[in-house]
């Protein structure tokens, strides 16, 4: 895992596997919380991140060797802008899934990740550039209260 | 392990003794659970006090030993953090598991 930060926001990049994802993953929260960010706030970016992450691995990564995964995150003017890309698989259908919640009365497994990212971020982007996936994930920050 | 076990009565009181039950814990969760609760007390209560963050593979995690536990066994949870409560009520999967703010809120409980 290597984290790079300048003035504008942060890159962080690791191999997509578990381990190094939730590295990556605790490394933006603590970025995220020494910028001021709120406690409750930070959480919300990490549960969409690590679902989003997760897929990643999981899946634009599954059956092909496992690549890097770059996070840059910008901070301004009140919200914060993620961007993820790996060289994995596009996602199926070339666009994102609608995210519809499982079932809970169903006992699901799984099938939550979408959902969860949908309803977090306040806005979702995705591309499919050369063998780039871009995913772009914007959170708006509530202002920060006068010191 | 990322478990320990003591029972209380007729409660099986299983304490998460890591900050993350996330894709990468998830199967050692279920495998730890199942070890946990192959015998003992009816009523199993997961104190959650110590998790700081789960993702959707450690919920289906939880899911998945609920079903484990067979039979009319209970699962139930206490002391959810506010990001482990925000990921239960979000999927609605708070509807499914009975939810105590304390571990001693989830023993008081049971004595009624």
């Amino acid at each position: 895992m290597n984290l790079d930060t300048d003035r504008a926001g942060f890159l962080v990049t690791f191999s997509a596997n578990d381990l190094e994802a939730r590295e990556g993953i605790r490394a933006i929260a603590g970025q995220l919380r020494q910028q001021g960010i709120s406690e409750e706030r930070t959480g919300d970016v990490e549960i969409a991140l690590a679902e989003a992450i997760n897929n990643v691995v999981e899946h634009a990564y599954a059956g092909v060797e496992a690549g890097q995964i770059h996070v840059s995150c910008h901070l301004r003017a009140g919200r914060l802008e993620i961007r993820i890309h790996d060289r994995g698989r596009p996602m199926p259908g070339g666009d994102l899934p609608s995210g519809e919640p499982a079932e809970p009365a169903d006992l699901p497994e799984g099938g939550f990740g979408w959902f969860l990212i949908r309803q977090l971020a306040t806005e979702i982007k995705y591309e499919r550039r050369g063998d780039k996936n871009l995913l772009w994930l914007r959170f708006d920050l509530p202002e920060k209260p006068d010191a | 392990m990322c478990l320990t076990s003591t029972d209380s009565g007729d409660t099986r009181i299983i304490a998460v003794n890591v900050e993350r039950i996330d894709a990468a814990m998830a199967i050692q969760f279920k495998e730890d659970m199942r070890s946990e609760t192959e015998a003992g007390p009816q009523r199993v209560v997961l104190d959650l006090s110590q998790v700081k963050f789960i993702d959707s593979s450690g919920l289906g995690a939880i899911v998945a030993s609920m079903k484990q536990l067979g039979g009319d066994r209970r699962l139930e949870l206490a002391g959810l953090t506010p990001v482990v409560d925000k990921v239960f009520r979000l999927t609605r999967m708070d509807t499914v598991f009975n939810l105590f703010a304390t571990l001693d809120e989830a023993l008081t409980a049971r004595q009624k």
